[in-house]
Parts: structure tokens; C-alpha cells; sequence
């Protein structure tokens, strides 16, 4: 299948005061499409910052991101935020959606800022709720939901763009671990329908929905292997 | 480019984010409001004043030349006009004999004198000692009857003209025509009213005159026989400046003037007064415009702030734009429509709160709020919440989108 992402080399530093920190160390990956991905690590291994870096919201200090053939690593400001509307959908932790605005409108946001007409728009969105199962919650504020429908509205506003990439971070991290598989339920089933997922976590349970898991330590690649296998040393990748 | 989307969007999250801060909106633009109730306000006073002007300023007519001794508006020298010497009959006979450009010529003097007619008393009423040409240099009416004749004029005839405000005290049941009032205790029949006229300048009313026959005012309330003015209406408003060369040929003729010596009277016109309110309105106007953009511009710092507030506090919705997609231009705009709105709201509260004040402006100065400065405040109020929201909008466009998710 075809490559999506292309990751050469990449180095991120953050200066801390003083103190150069290397966030990320020279990391060389593919991703290709339909693959469902999950990077691992500790706190502090980079995972974070490879998946803003991934996700479009931050570039690298050097090295080449190739994003569907586009060299993302040097893109400006409004370049990045355009790519991130068509390529990228984020899911995240807290799932991060606007208070004031209710279900349909959060998922419709992507939309606004694609330029898309309001009626199409207003179909695709309904779409995307219906997919997540919350048709009838589409007129509610985020407050008069529980954790895991947010999280199927976030995922929804994801969806709604048909991105090239699912990207999710720790999307279970707030939700008791019934409602966490339901949601991992829906990833697997997003999968299946084409998406292609990167999910960023530090729980193994979590990891093993993943076809392949890398695994981050002091901002480098540690092991990079499919799931529910021994980790072993060299990197198994399908390049 | 800023798609549709992008300003339907600002316009909603502005109202959504006014309308769930009402308070705070309201405070901050009280500022603005203030700012545009002066505005405003200024303007229809402004208006009140002009509009009371035109009225007066046709009564003393645009064709005709006012020869005095002393000059309008022009106060520094006035030991020089004090002791010119005055205008006389002569003068005016003068002018009359000779003029080409002259259409008519009346000399005017005036006196304050008390009138009776049976047992009614009007106490300081202004007379006018004039010739029977004054119907025709002053744009007057005559309500009934007739001005009087040059037979009349030329022998003094005890014979007079009222205001249609003495006409009604005086004569309240009863026709004033062929009547017998006294005016500083001299007898005179009155042969005409005029119509109404209103006021010069809000001062002394039009209405409360009597025009006598200038021969027999000067036997009966001055024998010195100088001292008036002579009002010169040209042929037409072109030959005007014409008229005034010849009118000043002439009376430097007649008053044996060497040509080398300056002119020891004055030739005045409508168009001086004219110049002299515009002077005085500009001055109005210019301190006007420095209190009330003083007062919008403290209005405006107190919408930046509340702006920066704002940014601040909805960083983190920032940064979630951001992650969708949301260009550097959207975040700008979204700002800067709030702060126009704000402040456009400022300025319909603030036309809205010195609409009723005009009407009592209105009680003072025949006045109404003129459409152009609604239009001028709210455009003034929306330019004031642009600049303000400049800042805040640039800075909340430039937040890093990691940081902006990361803050809580």
C-alpha cells in the first residue's frame, strides 16, 4: 500500500533555559496508509512532541516530513494549519471540543474552516455523528454529555474531513476502561473501513489494538514491531 | 482570502462570547456610548445653530449692503470708527442721485420708545425711522393695509408701520388700521402690519417694531440728523461687488475723501456675518471633536483591554481552532469582529440614549439630529473597535497552537 508518511532524520531541541533539550533524536519512520499505528514510551521519550510534529502543529528543528508526498518540515504558519484541516484528524485526551457549541456545530467546525458550503457541510457532519452513534444528541452542549460520547463527538469532528490521518492522543486517558474499549472499538472499526490510525498512549491495553507499535525512549526509536508479538530488537517495519 | 464561513463564524462565536459576558460587554463599552451620546449631541446643537442661523441670516439679505460707520465683527479699533463721522441724510441722498447699480435705498435709524393706545402699554419697543423705500430694500411682508408713501415719507407725516406682535397686544378684537397709537407720546395712525417675522439671531423679536417716516422721527425723537445707516439693495446678487465699488465711489465723493485716505465708513454685507459664524462654528466644532475622541479614545483602551482579557482567557478555544485548521486570518478576524461589535453596540446605545436628549436640545435650537451624523458616529464607533482590536487580535492569531492546547 502506499506510503503516507515519511519521517528522515528528524530532531527536535526545545531550549529549556540554559539547556538544550533533544526532544526528538533522528527519527526515520514510514507510516503507510490503512496501517493503524501505536507510538509508545514514557513521559518524556518524545511522544508528545512526535505527535504534534506528526500532527502538523509543530515543525521539526531539522530533518524531512513528508506528509502524502508534501514537504511538511518547512511549511509556514497558515500552510500548516490548512494541511492539518485536510490531512490530519485529532482525538484527543481531553477531548478538547467547544464549550459554547453544541454536537453538530463542533463537528461542522473542521468543515468552516475548509471553506465548504453550510448545507453540504451540515450533511457531511450529520454523517459523521451518525457514524459515532449520536444522531440524537447532535443538538446538546458538550456539558450534557458523558466522557465517552465527548470522545465520539471528538472523534466524529475528526472524521469529519476525511483526513489522511486519525491521530489520537491518549483517547482513553479520561474514561473509565469500559468506555475506553468502546472507543477503542470504534478505532478498530474505523480501520477497518480504510483510516489510517496513529495512536499516541503509554497503556499497553491500548497499544495492543495496533498493528504496529513503535516505541519511543529519549527521543529515539527503541523497537519497532508489529503487535501482539515478542518485541524484538530490529525494527520489523514493512518498508 | 476570508471565506463566508470564516465570517459567519466570527460573527457568531462575537455574539456568542458579548452575549455570555453581558456584563463585562456592557462596562467596556460605556466608554464608546459616552463617546458617541457627545458626538451627536454636538452635531445637533451644531445643526441647531446653523439651522437658526440661515433663518436669521435670509431676514438680513444676501443683495443687501449695510453702509455704517462701523464695520461687523470687526472690534479692535474701536477708537478709530468711534470717531468717524456719522452717516447722514445727505449721504443717502447722495448715493440715490448717482448710483447705476443701485435697485433701492432706504436709511434707517432706530430708537427704543414706549407705545400706548388706550390704556395698553408696551414698554421699550423698537422704532424705526426709515422712507417709504424700505418696503422694497427689506423682504418684508405686510400682513393688511399699505407701507407709507413717498408723500408720506417726504413730509414727515405722522404715519406708521407695526410688527404683527404689537398688532396683536395692542389690538387684540379689533382692526389696527386708521387706529391712533402713541409712541413716546407722539400721535401717529397706523397704516400697516407686517407679517410675521420671528427673531435675528434669538434676540429681539422682529415683530415688536414700528417703522415711522425718518423726517418725523428726527423731529420727534432726535433732531441731530445723523447716525443711521443706509441699506443698499443691489439689482442683482452678481452686481453685488459692483454695487459696493459704486456705493464707496460715491460716498467717499461725498464725504470729500483724498485718495489717499482710508475709508471713514463701513460697507456691510450678509456674507461678513456668515463668516464670522463659520469662524465660531469651527472653533465649536474643533473643541467638540478633541472631547469627544478623547472621550473614544479612553473608550477604545478600555476595549483593548477587555481584549486582551478575552484572548487570554479563551486560549485554549484558540489553540483547538488552530488544530482544525483554523488559518492565522480566521483567529484575527473572529477577534477583530468582537471588538467592532462591541463597540458598534456602544454607538447604537449611544444614538439611542441621545436621540430623546436631542429632542430637548430641540426645546432650545429649532434642531434635529441630522442623518449624516448618526452615520458618522456608528461608522466612528465601528473604526474605534477595529483599532482597539487590533492587538489583541494579531497576538491571539500568532499563539502557538501547541502551547494554546496546552493551556487550561
Amino acid at each position: 500500500m502506499a506510503e503516507l508518511i515519511r519521517l528522515t532524520n528528524i530532531v527536535k531541541i526545545y531550549q529549556v533555559g540554559d539547556e538544550q533539550v533533544h526532544a526528538l533524536d533522528g527519527i526515520t519512520l514510514q507510516i503507510r496508509k490503512n496501517e493503524y499505528v501505536a507510538i509508545m514510551g514514557p513521559s518524556g521519550s518524545g511522544k508528545s512532541t512526535m505527535m504534534n510534529i506528526i500532527g502538523c502543529l509543530d515543525t521539526p528543528t531539522s530533518g524531512l516530513y513528508e506528509l502524502n508526498g508534501m514537504n511538511v518540515s518547512d511549511m509556514d504558519d497558515n500552510e500548516l494549519a490548512r494541511v492539518r484541516n485536510k490531512e490530519i484528524g485529532f482525538v484527543f485526551q481531553t477531548f478538547n471540543l467547544l464549550p459554547r457549541s453544541n454536537v453538530l456545530h463542533n463537528v461542522e467546525l473542521p468543515l468552516i474552516y475548509a471553506g465548504m458550503p453550510a448545507e453540504e457541510r451540515r450533511e457531511r457532519a450529520k454523517e459523521a455523528i451518525a457514524r459515532v452513534g449520536l444522531t440524537e444528541r447532535m443538538h446538546h452542549k458538550p456539558n450534557e454529555l458523558s466522557g465517552g460520547q465527548r470522545q465520539r463527538v471528538a472523534i466524529a469532528r475528526a472524521l469529519v474531513t476525511h483526513p489522511s490521518i486519525l491521530l489520537a492522543d491518549e483517547p482513553t486517558g479520561n474514561l473509565d476502561s469500559k468506555t475506553g474499549e468502546e472507543i477503542m472499538a470504534l478505532f478498530d472499526a474505523l480501520h477497518k473501513e480504510g483510516n489510517t490510525i496513529i495512536l499516541v498512549t503509554h497503556e499497553e491495553d491500548i497499544a495492543s489494538h495496533a498493528h504496529r507499535i513503535i516505541k519511543l525512549r529519549d527521543g529515539k526509536i527503541e523497537g519497532d514491531f508489529p503487535s501482539r508479538k515478542r518485541p524484538t530488537p530490529s525494527p520489523a517495519t514493512v518498508s | 482570502m476570508v471565506t463566508i464561513n470564516e465570517l459567519q463564524e466570527g460573527f457568531r462565536i462575537a455574539l456568542q462570547s458579548i452575549w455570555a459576558n453581558r456584563m463585562r460587554s456592557a462596562l467596556t463599552t460605556l466608554g464608546i456610548v459616552i463617546g458617541i451620546v457627545s458626538v451627536t449631541l454636538m452635531g445637533t446643537a451644531l445643526e441647531g445653530l446653523s439651522r437658526a442661523f440661515d433663518k436669521s441670516i435670509a431676514q438680513i439679505g444676501a443683495d443687501v449692503l449695510y453702509v455704517q460707520k462701523w464695520p461687523w465683527g470687526g472690534g479692535q479699533d474701536w477708537w478709530k470708527y468711534r470717531n468717524r463721522r456719522d452717516l447722514r441724510i445727505e449721504h443717502a441722498n447722495a448715493i440715490e442721485r448717482s448710483a447705476e447699480l443701485v435697485a433701492s435705498l432706504s436709511p434707517i435709524i432706530g430708537t427704543s420708545q414706549d407705545i400706548k393706545y388706550q390704556g395698553k402699554y408696551i414698554e421699550d419697543v423698537i422704532v424705526v425711522g426709515t422712507t417709504h423705500t424700505m418696503i422694497e430694500t427689506n423682504p418684508a411682508n405686510l400682513a393688511i393695509g399699505r407701507f407709507f408713501s413717498r408723500s408720506e415719507s417726504e413730509g414727515g407725516r405722522p404715519v406708521c408701520v407695526i410688527g404683527s406682535e404689537i398688532a396683536s397686544s395692542l389690538f387684540p378684537n379689533e382692526s389696527p388700521l386708521e387706529k391712533v397709537i402713541k409712541i413716546g407720546g407722539y400721535a401717529y395712525r397706523v397704516v400697516g402690519v407686517f407679517e410675521k417675522q420671528g427673531s435675528l439671531f434669538g434676540g429681539e423679536s422682529l415683530d415688536k417694531r414700528i417703522y415711522v417716516p425718518i423726517n418725523r422721527f428726527f423731529t420727534q425723537y432726535q433732531s441731530r440728523r445723523g447716525g443711521i445707516t443706509i441699506m443698499v439693495k443691489a439689482k442683482s446678487l452678481d452686481l453685488l461687488d459692483d454695487t459696493k465699488e459704486e456705493v464707496r465711489g460715491i460716498l467717499r465723493r461725498a464725504r470729500g475723501l483724498k485718495p489717499r485716505d482710508e475709508d471713514d465708513f463701513s460697507i456691510n454685507q450678509q456674507e461678513m456675518i456668515i463668516q464670522i459664524f463659520n469662524q465660531i462654528g469651527g472653533v465649536i466644532a474643533i473643541i467638540g471633536l478633541f472631547i469627544t475622541g478623547l472621550s473614544l479614545f479612553v473608550g477604545g483602551i478600555g476595549i483593548m483591554n477587555i481584549m486582551f482579557v478575552s484572548v487570554t482567557e479563551r486560549t485554549k478555544e484558540i489553540g483547538i481552532r488552530k488544530a482544525i485548521g483554523a488559518p492565522r486570518r480566521a483567529i484575527l478576524l473572529q477577534f477583530l469582529i468582537e471588538s467592532s461589535l462591541i463597540c458598534f453596540l456602544g454607538g447604537i446605545i449611544g444614538i439611542a440614549i441621545a436621540f430623546p436628549l436631542s429632542l430637548i436640545v430641540d426645546q432650545i435650537l429649532p434642531t434635529a439630529m441630522p442623518l449624516t451624523i448618526v452615520g458618522i458616529a456608528l461608522s466612528l464607533s465601528l473604526l474605534v473597535g477595529l483599532l482597539s482590536g487590533i492587538i489583541p487580535a494579531y497576538r491571539a492569531s500568532k499563539l502557538d497552537p501547541v502551547e494554546a492546547l496546552r493551556y487550561e
